[in-house]
C-alpha cells in the first residue's frame, strides 16, 4: 500500500493540483481579507473562465496559455463590475444580505451556463495534452507541470502587487481599516471593487493553467468552492501563506485520498476536514483568533 | 387573534379549490405551489425567525424523503412513515445543531457548515447501497388513502394543506409566544439577548430541530408525490436554493412572507415553462436572479413591502401589535 | 450593615499579553447605588463582562447572594437577579419598544399578554410610554438608553449593572435619567454603574470604586474619592495631585 512508486506520483498529482486550488483560493482569501466577505460566486466565476478558455480554443484556436493575456483582463473586469454594480449596492450595511447576493449570482452563472452549454462536459486537446514528463519514478502530465509553474508564479505576483504597489499598500490599508483609509483619501469603493476583480482575475489565470489537464461543465463550480472554502478556512481566512500552504496541502491530501478510498470518499474527506476545521480550529493554521 | 383567523381563512380557501374545480392542471398547480410554501415555510423558522441562514436545507429534506421511503421498504405505514421522518429531521438539525452552535458558528460559517453537510449526506447516499445509491429509490404504487397514495390531486393537496397548516400554525406560535420572542431576540443581538436571561444555545437548538422536521415534512410528501428518490433530489442544492429564496423573496421572519415568495416564484416558474419550454436551468436562473434583484433594492421581501403602512395603522390605532 | 450582594474576590483577566484586570475586589452592599469609575481603558466594562460570565476571569472568583457564580453563563446570572446593561446599546433593531422590553420581562413569565402588560409598565416608569408601538430603530439615543434600561428592568433583577447609561446624553436628558436611576435604586434594586458623568456619580452614588490600569486604586464615598491624590493623578496625570494643591484649587 504504501509503494514508493505509487505514492510518490500521488503525492507529485497533489501538488500540482495543489498549486492551481492555491491560486484559486489566493483570490478568495483576498476577497474575504478586504472586503469581509466569503464570496459564493467564486466557484461559479472560475467556471465561467474555464468555458472562455474553452471557447477560445475551440472557436478561436487559441493556446490556453496565451488566452492568459486575454482571460486573466476579462476575469478582472468581470469581477470589478460586479463588485461595483451589483454586491456593493446589495449589502445595505449587512452581511447576510452579501451572501445572499453572492449566493444568488453563482446560481444565476450555474444555470446560464447550463443554458449556453448543456451539462455535457467539454475539454481541449492541444498539442502537449497527452505530453508526460518524468520525475524519478513518476510520469507527470506536461500541463499539470506548467500549471504548477504557472500557479505559483502567478502567486508570486499576486504577492509582490501586494506588498510593493501603491494599490496593495492600498488593499492593505482598507483591509485593516476602512474608515482610517477613507479619511487617508483612499477610494474604498474603488479598492473594494479592484480587490474583487484581482480575485477573480486570479481564477482567470488558474483557468488557463487548469484546461489542458482539466475539463469544463456547468457543474465543476460546485467541486472548487467546497474545495476553495475549505482550503481558506484551513489555512486562515485573508491569509496569504495559509491560502498557499493550505492548497497544497489539500491536493496531496485528495489525491491520497483518492488513491486509498475511491474518488466520492475522497471528497467526503475533504469537507470533513472542512466541518472539523470550522468547529474546532475556526482560524485557521495562520490566521488570527478574532 | 388576527394571525388565526388569516390562517384559517387561508385553509378554508383553499381546502375548498378541489370542490370548485376538477381540473388535474389546477388542481397540480395549487399542490406544487403549497409545496412550496412548506419547504419556505420549513426554512424561515430558521433562516427569518431565527436569523440562521442555513443554505443546505436539503440535508432536513433528504433525510425526511429517505427515510419516509426506506421505511415503507420494511413495510412500515406511510403515516407512521411520516411521524419517523419528522423525528430524523428533526435529529439530524439537532446533532448538526449542536455541534455549529456549541462551537458558535454563525452567519458565513453556519451557511457553509450547512452547505457542506447537505454535500457529505449526497455524496453518501450516492455511495451506500441502502438508499439505492445512484439508482434511487422508488416506493411502489399502492393507492389508498390508508397508504398515503390518493387517486385524485385533491388527495394529495388536502395532505399538503394540513402540512402548511402546521407550519403556519407554527410561525404564528413563534409571533406570539415567549419562545418565538427569544428565538428573534437572539437573531437581533445574541449578547442582548443573554444578558436579560435567554440561553442561546437552546432556543436556536430547538429553531433548527422545529425547521428541520418541517423540511423533513416536505421530503416525505415529495416522496409520497413522486413516489421516487435519488440522492440528487434528496440532498442536491436546488431544494435548498427553492426554500430560502422563496422566504427571502417573500419577507423573511413574517407569517405570511414564504407563502407569498413561494407563490411569486411559483407562479414565475410555470410562466417561464410556458414561454421557454422546459430549458435546463431557466427556473435556478429566475431563482438566483430574483433573489440578487430582491436583495438589491427590496431587501425586507414582498411582504416588506408593507411595512411602513402596517406601521401608521399600528401606530394610530394604539395597536398592541405583538 | 448591610448584606453583601456582591462579592468580587481578587479576580484578573488578560487577553494575550494584556493585562485588562488585576487583582479587583469589591463588595457591593445589598439596596446600595454604588459607581465604578476611572479613565477610559482601565477595565471597567470588562470588568462587568467578568462579573456578569460574559468573560472567564483567570483567577478569581464571584459570589452573588452567596452563590459561586465565578464564570457562569449570563443568562443563568440573570435568571439569579443579576442584569446588566451594553455600553454601546444594542436593541433588538427588527422590533418594536414593546418587544423589546417584553424579552426582558420573560424571563419572570411565561405568558406573552402577561410579558406585554408588563413591558408597558417597565415602559411608563423611564417614560418610554409613548414610543412603546415604535421600532426600536427609531429611537434617539437617550430613547435607546431608556429602552436599554427599561428591559433590564423588566427582568425583576436584584442586581443591576448599568455600563455607562448616561453616556452621549445631552445636560438635559442626564439630568432628566438621573432622578430615573435614582427611582430604582429607591424601588429596592441594587445598582452598580459604570459612569464617568461627574453629576450623576457624585449626586447617586454612596460607594465609589476608582479602577485605573485594570486596578482598583481607592474607594470610598463620592467625596473621598474625588479628593484621593492617586484618583486625580490617574485622571489629570502624574503630579497633578502636588499641583494642584500648590495652586490651592483643593481645600
Amino acid at each position: 500500500m504504501l509503494d514508493f512508486g505509487i505514492l510518490f506520483p500521488a503525492v507529485l498529482n497533489g501538488l500540482t493540483t495543489g498549486a492551481v486550488y492555491a491560486l484559486v483560493a489566493l483570490g478568495l482569501t483576498l476577497i474575504y481579507g478586504v472586503l469581509h466577505i466569503i464570496n459564493f460566486a467564486h466557484g461559479a466565476a472560475l467556471m465561467l473562465a474555464l468555458y472562455a478558455v474553452y471557447l477560445l480554443k475551440e472557436k478561436l484556436g487559441i493556446d490556453p496559455y496565451l488566452a492568459l493575456v486575454a482571460v486573466v483582463p476579462g476575469m478582472f473586469a468581470l469581477g470589478y463590475l460586479l463588485q461595483r454594480v451589483v454586491i456593493n449596492r446589495a449589502s445595505h450595511g449587512k452581511d447576510e444580505n452579501i451572501l445572499l447576493v453572492t449566493l444568488g449570482l453563482a446560481i444565476v452563472m450555474e444555470n446560464l451556463a447550463l443554458l449556453a452549454f448543456k451539462s455535457d462536459t467539454r475539454t481541449i486537446e492541444t498539442a502537449y495534452t497527452l505530453t508526460t514528463v518524468a520525475i524519478g519514478p513518476a510520469m507527470i502530465a506536461l500541463p499539470k507541470l506548467i500549471a504548477f509553474g504557472g500557479a505559483l508564479v502567478v502567486s508570486a505576483l499576486m504577492l509582490l502587487l501586494m506588498a510593493r504597489t501603491d494599490l496593495g499598500r492600498a488593499i492593505r490599508a482598507v483591509a485593516k481599516e476602512k474608515h482610517g483609509a477613507r479619511l487617508m483619501g483612499i477610494d474604498v469603493d474603488h479598492v473594494y471593487a479592484m480587490s474583487f476583480g484581482i480575485g477573480l482575475a486570479c481564477l482567470g489565470a488558474a483557468a488557463c493553467f487548469l484546461m489542458p489537464a482539466y475539463y469544463v461543465n456547468p457543474q465543476v463550480g460546485g467541486g472548487f468552492v467546497l474545495v476553495a472554502f475549505t482550503i481558506v478556512v484551513l489555512g486562515g481566512m485573508g491569509s496569504f501563506a495559509g491560502a498557499l500552504v493550505g492548497g497544497l496541502l489539500v491536493g496531496v491530501v485528495e489525491s491520497l485520498g483518492g488513491l486509498y478510498f475511491g474518488e466520492s470518499l475522497g471528497q467526503v474527506g475533504i469537507f470533513a476536514i472542512f466541518i472539523a476545521v470550522l468547529l474546532f480550529r475556526p482560524q485557521g493554521l495562520f490566521g488570527a483568533r478574532t | 387573534m388576527r394571525d388565526l383567523a388569516s390562517i384559517a381563512l387561508f385553509v378554508v380557501v383553499v381546502a375548498c379549490t378541489p370542490l370548485v374545480t376538477q381540473s388535474g392542471v389546477a388542481l397540480n398547480f395549487i399542490m406544487m405551489a403549497l409545496y412550496a410554501c412548506l419547504l419556505a415555510q420549513a426554512w424561515n423558522i430558521l433562516g427569518g425567525f431565527g436569523g440562521q441562514f442555513s443554505f443546505g436545507h436539503a440535508l432536513f429534506f433528504g433525510t425526511g424523503a429517505y427515510v419516509q421511503a426506506i421505511a415503507q421498504q420494511y413495510g412500515v405505514n406511510p403515516w407512521a412513515a411520516l411521524a419517523l421522518a419528522l423525528v430524523a429531521s428533526a435529529l439530524v438539525g439537532v446533532i448538526v445543531g449542536a455541534l455549529t452552535f456549541r462551537y458558535g458558528l454563525k452567519g458565513s460559517y453556519f451557511a457553509l457548515v450547512t452547505l457542506a453537510f447537505a454535500e457529505v449526506f449526497r455524496i453518501v447516499a450516492l455511495s451506500v447501497p441502502f438508499t439505492g445509491g445512484g439508482v434511487g429509490l422508488m416506493v411502489p404504487l399502492r393507492e389508498s388513502a390508508a397508504n398515503m397514495q390518493f387517486a385524485t390531486r385533491a388527495g394529495y393537496l388536502w395532505l399538503v394543506l394540513a402540512l402548511v397548516t402546521v407550519a403556519l400554525l407554527v410561525s404564528a406560535w413563534l409571533r406570539h409566544s415567549r419562545f418565538g420572542a427569544y428565538l428573534q431576540a437572539v437573531r437581533d443581538n445574541e449578547d442582548a439577548a443573554r444578558a436579560v436571561g435567554v440561553n442561546p444555545f437552546r432556543v436556536k437548538l430547538a429553531a433548527i430541530a422545529l425547521s428541520g422536521a418541517l423540511m423533513g415534512a416536505g421530503g416525505a410528501f415529495y416522496v409520497q408525490v413522486f413516489q421516487y428518490i435519488d440522492p440528487g433530489i434528496a440532498y442536491g442544492p436546488s431544494t435548498s436554493v427553492e426554500a430560502l429564496v422563496a422566504a427571502i423573496v417573500g419577507g423573511m421572519g413574517t407569517l405570511w412572507g414564504p407563502v407569498l415568495g413561494a407563490l411569486a416564484l411559483h407562479v414565475l416558474a410555470d410562466l417561464t415553462r410556458n414561454l421557454f419550454g422546459q430549458l435546463p436551468g431557466i427556473n435556478m436562473v429566475i431563482y438566483g436572479s430574483v433573489l440578487v434583484l430582491i436583495v438589491m433594492f427590496l431587501p425586507r421581501g414582498i411582504a416588506g413591502i408593507g411595512v411602513p403602512v402596517r406601521w401608521l395603522r399600528a401606530v394610530r390605532r394604539g395597536d398592541r401589535n405583538g | 450593615m448591610a448584606e453583601t450582594l456582591l462579592a468580587v474576590q481578587g479576580v484578573s483577566r488578560s487577553f494575550g499579553g494584556l493585562q485588562a484586570v488585576t487583582d479587583v475586589s469589591l463588595d457591593v452592599p445589598q439596596g446600595s447605588l454604588c459607581a465604578l469609575i476611572g479613565p477610559n481603558g482601565a477595565g471597567k466594562t470588562t470588568l462587568f463582562a467578568l462579573v456578569s460570565g460574559f468573560l472567564r476571569p483567570d483567577s478569581g472568583r464571584v459570589h452573588f447572594r452567596g452563590e459561586d457564580i465565578t464564570g457562569r453563563e449570563p443568562h443563568r446570572n440573570a435568571l439569579l437577579g443579576m442584569t446588566r446593561t451594553f455600553q454601546i446599546v444594542q436593541p433588538f433593531a427588527q422590533q418594536t419598544v414593546r418587544q423589546n422590553i417584553a424579552v426582558g420581562a420573560h424571563l419572570r413569565t411565561a405568558g406573552r399578554r402577561e410579558a406585554l402588560a408588563q413591558a408597558d409598565e417597565v415602559a411608563a416608569r423611564v417614560g418610554l410610554a409613548a414610543q412603546l408601538d415604535k421600532p426600536a430603530t427609531d429611537l434617539t439615543i437617550a430613547g435607546r438608553k431608556r429602552l436599554e434600561l427599561a428591559r433590564a428592568l423588566a427582568t425583576r433583577p436584584q442586581l443591576l449593572l448599568l455600563d455607562e447609561v448616561l453616556a452621549g446624553l445631552n445636560p438635559t436628558e442626564i439630568a432628566e435619567m438621573i432622578p430615573v436611576v435614582q427611582g430604582i435604586a429607591d424601588g429596592g434594586v441594587t445598582v452598580l454603574m459604570i459612569e464617568h458623568v461627574m453629576q450623576a456619580v457624585m449626586n447617586l452614588a454612596q460607594q465609589v470604586w476608582v479602577l485605573a490600569q485594570g486596578r482598583l486604586i481607592a474607594q470610598g464615598t463620592p467625596a473621598q474619592v474625588t479628593r484621593d491624590e492617586r484618583v486625580i493623578e490617574a485622571y489629570l496625570g502624574h503630579g497633578m495631585a502636588a499641583r494642584l494643591r500648590a495652586a490651592e484649587v483643593l481645600a
